[in-house]
């Protein structure tokens, strides 16, 4: 459901609304209108956000309403002599830049593909969306069957055409797992990107090309010198928050390893979930959440900086 | 602009490649969900069912809790849309025509929301809906997924108010209407498509949210459908491929319709004639 929420500001925020008279006017009229939305917003979104920072420095505990005390950066300190901290963070980083990026080449490939007169772009773009709109829980089901060692079809294409001769447990097995996760995370995040990709390249003007051409530019050079500039904007944009989304991603995996086998495809949202709701410790899984923070910012401040600039 | 010949082909290589990853999974599972427990037994599977049969959904609809949690989904879904729609549209009518001082924090919100990990929000969450004795309810889940829908329903919603021509609701005040009554009568009828479009995407994302209801959601009767049909993979071993695709299938369904409909939706220019009149 975030999908493409957060590209919202960049199309709403650009155009204030006019008749610049009646400020005050305006603002009281808008708090009436905001009114009925306001009280559960803040209680259940920015209430508990701002508590969820905070609980990362205490020692909260499921259950009872046992007492909270403030503990400072003991959770943090915890975490950083905790293995399993360092291998979520690893796990979770390679699993984010590699479906982004992965993605990215291809849905920018592709992208420029349907973007060409070629046939089939009608099918491939309504084709496109479907993944994006299944239930990931059914994604991650869909998949579990098809990767089945013992009766999924992949298995079976791949020992007719006897690519291997011994069934994969693609999903079981230490060495596969996390590439077998990746290539679900592409499926699901890819076609977003293209549709995306396709509507920034739908956006720039045609007469570059020409007069680029005129100029005795090729392919390639246009590619270069038009279409990546042009896409600038865009592509930081929809990589940004690929990342974040990807960063943050639970139940597709969740129900696909439960981060196993052995923790080999163990999230951050992963690690953190268990350690609150498996584990009961919600100050450590907090703490983990603030540090998930922490690196979004810095994604969100490239895009952040990317749009700003943009707009100037 | 010419191309060449092998240049073309590899196109369509590349498009194939695309359609063969993206269409397979989604054939085979429709394919699996029409085939009988006897074609998975064949040790040489063919990728079609060889006598398609409706047995794995009526054996899925047999299976307990199955039909139960799709009510349940069902019904959390629609009171979602409805309280979204309600609670949004003043917001989104206030976001796209008044310059208040309540556009960049409400903007700053829909972009903190949708991005911060919920693991923070949804432990406080959990506190303060146990306060409010609403964990383990219908409700609670509604009431979270109302917040957790808006940014993007508002999102949508202001670009179609922004659509609405100004002319129209200058020309109603001139008249005489209240705010409120321009609103109601000029507004909302042409936001009806867009109105449409935010239900159903607030729909299907309930629909599908999986997260906010593993955590809200012990009682096995309350069960949402995603719930339900991830425990179903959790029972290892016992995994029956027909009747898990065609639970699988079903509950694709919502977001198919949606998109055969939405297709038509936005290509339909139903504001296009209002200025003119």
């Amino acid at each position: 459901m975030t999908t493409q929420a957060v590209l919202a500001p960049e199309s709403a925020a650009g155009k204030p609304p006019g008749r610049g008279t009646g400020r005050p006017r305006q603002n009281r009229e808008a708090i009436f209108l905001f009114l009925p939305a306001l009280l559960p917003v803040l209680l259940l979104s920015v209430y508990p956000l701002v508590r969820g920072i905070a609980l990362g420095f205490t020692d909260a505990r499921a259950g009872l309403n046992v007492d909270t005390n403030f503990i400072g950066f003991g959770n943090f300190a915890k975490l950083l002599h905790n293995d399993l901290f360092w291998d979520s963070f690893r796990i979770g980083l390679i699993w984010t830049v590699s479906v982004t990026v992965l993605q990215f080449v291809a849905a920018l490939g592709l992208a420029l593909l349907l973007n060409t007169n070629i046939k089939f772009r009608g099918v491939a773009r309504t084709l496109a969306l479907i993944p994006w709109a299944m239930p990931p829980v059914v994604v991650a089901i869909m998949w579990r069957l098809l990767l089945d060692p013992t009766k999924g079809p992949v298995n079976d294409i791949l020992q007719t055409t006897h690519l291997t001769d011994q069934p994969i447990n693609f999903l079981g097995d230490f060495s596969t797992a996390l590439p077998a996760v990746i290539v679900v995370g592409i499926w699901v995040g890819m076609p977003m990107t293209t549709v995306t990709l396709l509507a920034g390249l739908q956006g720039i003007d045609r007469s570059l090309y020409e007069a680029a051409s005129v100029d005795g530019a090729g392919a390639w050079r246009q590619f270069w010198y038009i279409t990546l500039p042009q896409l600038k904007t865009v592509i930081v944009a929809i990589t940004s928050l690929d990342m974040i989304w990807n960063f943050n991603s639970f139940g597709l995996v969740y129900v696909l390893t439960a981060g196993g086998p052995g923790g080999k495809t163990m999230l951050p949202m992963l690690f953190a979930y268990n350690e609150a709701f498996r584990y009961g410790n919600f100050g450590m899984a907090a703490a983990m959440g603030d540090v998930m923070v922490v690196i979004i910012i810095v994604f969100l401040a490239f895009y952040l900086r990317n749009r700003l600039r943009s707009e100037a | 602009m010419r191309t060449r010949p092998t240049t073309r082909v590899a196109q369509y290589v590349a498009v194939l490649a695309y359609l063969i990853f993206l269409g397979f999974p989604l054939v085979w599972l429709i394919s699996a969900s029409l085939k009988s427990p006897r074609e998975f037994a064949n040790l040489n599977p063919t990728f079609l069912p060889q006598s398609p049969t409706f047995s794995n959904f009526t054996d899925a609809l047999e299976e307990q809790g199955l039909v139960r949690s799709m009510l349940n989904s069902l019904q959390i879904s629609v009171a979602t849309t409805v309280l979204v729609l309600i609670v949004s549209l003043p917001v989104a009518y206030g976001l796209a025509r008044l310059r208040s001082r309540l556009r960049p924090i409400t903007n700053g919100w829909i972009l903190v929301s949708q991005v911060f990990p919920v693991i923070l929000i949804v432990i406080p969450l959990f506190v303060i809906l146990r306060q409010l004795h609403l964990t383990n309810t219908l409700p609670g889940v509604v009431i979270v997924y109302m917040v957790w829908s808006m940014p993007f329903a508002l999102w949508m919603l202001q670009g179609y108010v922004a659509a609405v021509p100004r002319e129209l609701e200058e020309a109603a005040s001139v008249d005489g209407a209240s705010r409120l009554r321009t609103i109601v009568s000029i507004v909302m009828p042409l936001l009806r498509p867009g109105l449409i479009a935010t239900a159903m995407f607030t729909f299907i994302s309930a629909w599908n949210e999986f997260f906010f209801a593993l955590v809200l959601l012990q009682d096995p009767e309350l069960k949402t459908l995603p719930l339900v049909l991830a425990r179903f993979v959790g029972a290892e071993g016992q995994v029956q491929f027909g009747p898990l695709a065609a639970a699988s299938v079903l509950a694709t369904v919502p977001s198919l319709v949606f998109f055969a409909f939405l297709q038509r939706r936005l290509t339909s220019g139903l504001l296009s004639g209002a200025v003119k009149g």
